[in-house]
């Protein structure tokens, strides 16, 4: 697909550069911050290396259409919209956090974003995302539900059954596959018969979208923004971004990233990392842009820290939270 | 207020064709429920009447339809999705316990869920052991999802439709054997609370504490033993979540005596609860152990002979009964 760079506004890809920046930040603060155990918990899985598809992806939707992923959740929170202190609170267990304290990293939400949360069984959103564009059709509403799924996913039979249904009923979906070669410590080629996950559209007769370059936010936007087209016009599309996480499966996971063998995939995955492709578009288009990108990063700092500020003193939540929203009364 | 003896589908039926007439969010999904009229035949007509948007056929996908049911609910919708035997929920279990039951609470209030998964349940059918199953109590076991069992027509076509109405996913379980039997309507309207005992057979020597199935049994055995000049009160529990032990406690307050009838199996089970609650509540009203008539501990057979072997009845039920006395 050619790609549109010359035609996108500044503001545009500035606003990229400060969402990639910051979701890289954040990450790279919640990793310290675990290091510490200044947040706590056992699961914590980084966003890190997969920036530009959260934020290529969702740049390509509106407000009114929904969102919905696994538990890799903090970066597409933060594409979406939601406030950083909000995300870190939750990472920080206050009452404050999006879920107030009682999701934790892997279950942050917004209903008011039309984020519908990050899920932590494998595969367990996605017929959620069925469901929520089957509202969409059912109302006979415009939107359309992105659901993002690793790799990894693809082999549960979640993601067969809720693609299928999905395309069974042409509903309004953009499946897009954040491939990162590998799922937990298994690699893609070793888990799918058919590693090229996208062609499994075919089976379900769905659209086959693009396998898109996940580094370069540019090239996802535009694969999303058609697919996101062709699934308010007609049925659900099944796409795939190739990305690659820099830290492991998560926090509980250190030795695979630490791997010898992989020292050196790291690092051709972190040559085209996300921040160095659009920063490097940037400084081609637009002569003079780097004391402007530098505000960008300073600023990102700047959110970060008071998040972490705003979470470090807010309450923890009390016996009346634990208690609250077991049911609807 | 006239009524008509309708069998307990054709009252589930009326439910759900009211609860979709009062509501166009409510819709129906599941295997077979549309064009082939439900396996059960309880959505019988519905298709016919509502067309393809409210009455939706699925592929035999149970991790889609309970989980997709979740979704819509989520969204706005008031899914009742038909998981056609309760034996299939448990490839659903995932979403259903996972994520009906806890979104609520996990989001901290962000999202309602407010879906009701039907289900036949029930065994003496031959069925074989896959598919004779009655593991309501598994269900309840868990916060964030009632759990209805109604044990006649009447009961059933109030309960479902406050499970439609309210906003809390709702795992309703229909006995099969209970299907075709009679019990009187109202023409007109009614709705029966969530979480509301009632007592369907009043007498001061032994409280039964029972559901669904259970009821049947029980006031069988009831009539046998009023010949003996023995008077049981049967509790009929109508939910397993929320528990309403208060007509428990005051039955047993005054009878001192209690035999719980389950026709699912005794293992952590529903006699299990009841039989705690109760000596934490009320152990100086105690005459006599807490007995229990539950399914035999073994996965059923299929010739009848044995298969029957295994289930309660209301002869085993008038044994644990004099066995309190």
């Amino acid at each position: 697909m050619a790609t549109q760079t010359a035609t996108l506004p500044k503001e545009q890809l500035l606003d990229w550069y400060h969402q990639i920046v910051l979701i890289r930040k954040f990450e790279n603060m919640c990793d310290a911050l675990y290091a510490e155990k200044r947040i706590t918990g056992v699961y914590m899985h980084l966003y890190s290396g997969h920036e530009a598809t959260g934020v290529g992806a969702l740049a390509a939707i509106t407000p009114e259409d929904h969102v919905i992923t696994a538990y890799r959740d903090h970066g597409i929170a933060l594409a979406r919209g939601v406030d950083p202190k909000a995300v870190m609170a939750e990472m920080m267990g206050k009452r404050t956090g999006t879920s107030g304290g009682k999701g934790g990293s892997m279950h942050l939400a917004s209903r008011e974003h039309n984020f519908w949360g990050g899920y932590a069984i494998v595969g367990g959103h996605l017929p959620l995302a069925t469901g929520i564009a089957l509202k969409v059709k059912y109302m006979g509403e415009p939107n359309v539900v992105i659901s993002f799924v690793g790799d990894g996913a693809t082999n549960n039979g979640y993601f067969h059954e809720a693609v299928n249904l999905a395309a069974v009923w042409d509903l309004p979906v953009v499946w897009i596959i954040e491939n990162n070669l590998v799922g937990m410590g298994t690699r893609v080629e070793e888990a799918s018969g058919q590693p090229d996950l996208v062609k499994r559209a075919i089976a379900y007769g769905m659209k086959e979208g693009p396998r898109v370059d996940g580094q370069d936010v540019v090239a996802v936007y535009e694969a999303v923004k058609e697919a996101v087209e062709y699934a308010r016009a007609t049925g659900p599309v099944l796409m795939e971004s190739l990305t690659y996480r820099y830290q492991g499966h998560g926090v509980s996971d250190r030795q695979y990233s630490a791997r010898e063998d992989l020292k050196s995939e790291l690092e051709i995955w972190q040559q085209r990392d996300p921040i160095i492709v659009l920063r490097s578009r940037l400084t081609k288009r637009f002569k003079n842009i780097e004391p402007e990108l530098e505000r960008i990063e300073e600023e990102a700092d700047r959110i970060v820290a008071e998040a972490v500020e705003f979470a470090e003193q807010s309450p923890a939540p009390g016996y009346e939270d634990l208690i609250a929203n077991v049911y609807v009364e | 207020m006239a009524t008509k003896n309708l069998p307990m589908r054709e009252a589930l039926r009326q439910a759900l064709r009211e609860e979709m007439q009062r509501d166009e969010r409510v819709f129906i999904m599941g295997e077979e429920v549309g064009k082939w009229h439900g396996t059960h035949r309880v959505t019988q007509g519905l298709y016919e009447e509502f067309g393809a948007r409210r009455v939706r056929d699925t592929p035999i996908s149970e991790m889609a339809i309970a989980g997709a049911a979740v979704g819509a609910a989520m969204a706005g919708l008031r899914p009742v999705a038909e998981l056609m035997t309760i034996n299939f929920a448990f490839l659903s279990l995932d979403a259903m316990i996972n994520h009906a039951a806890k979104i609520h609470y996990m989001f901290n209030g962000q999202f309602t869920v407010p879906l009701v998964y039907r289900a036949a349940t029930g065994w003496g059918n031959q069925a074989t052991a896959t598919h004779s199953h009655m593991p309501e109590p598994i269900f309840a076991h868990f916060p964030g999802m009632y759990v209805g069992v109604p044990s006649n027509a009447y009961d059933a076509k109030g309960m479902l439709k406050a499970a439609i109405r309210d906003e809390n996913p709702v795992l309703f379980t229909e006995t099969i054997a209970l299907y075709p039997k009679p019990s009187p309507v109202p023409d007109e309207e009614y709705v029966l609370p969530i979480g509301k005992a009632d007592i369907k057979r009043q007498g001061g020597d032994v409280t039964i504490v029972t559901y669904a199935r259970g009821v049947e049994w029980s006031l069988q055995a009831a009539d046998m033993l009023a010949k003996e000049g023995v008077e049981v009160e049967i509790v009929d529990m109508r939910w397993l979540r929320p528990l309403d032990m208060e007509p428990v406690f005051e039955s047993f307050k005054k009878t001192n005596r209690c035999v719980v009838v389950e026709e699912s199996l005794p293992m952590f089970s529903f006699g299990s609860e009841i039989a705690a609650q109760l000596q934490e509540a009320a152990f100086d009203y105690m005459d006599a152990p807490i007995k229990r008539v539950s399914a035999m501990d073994v996965p059923l057979p299929y010739a009848a002979e044995i298969e029957l072997m295994a289930l309660p009845n209301a002869q085993k039920i008038v044994d644990a009964v004099r066995g309190v006395l």
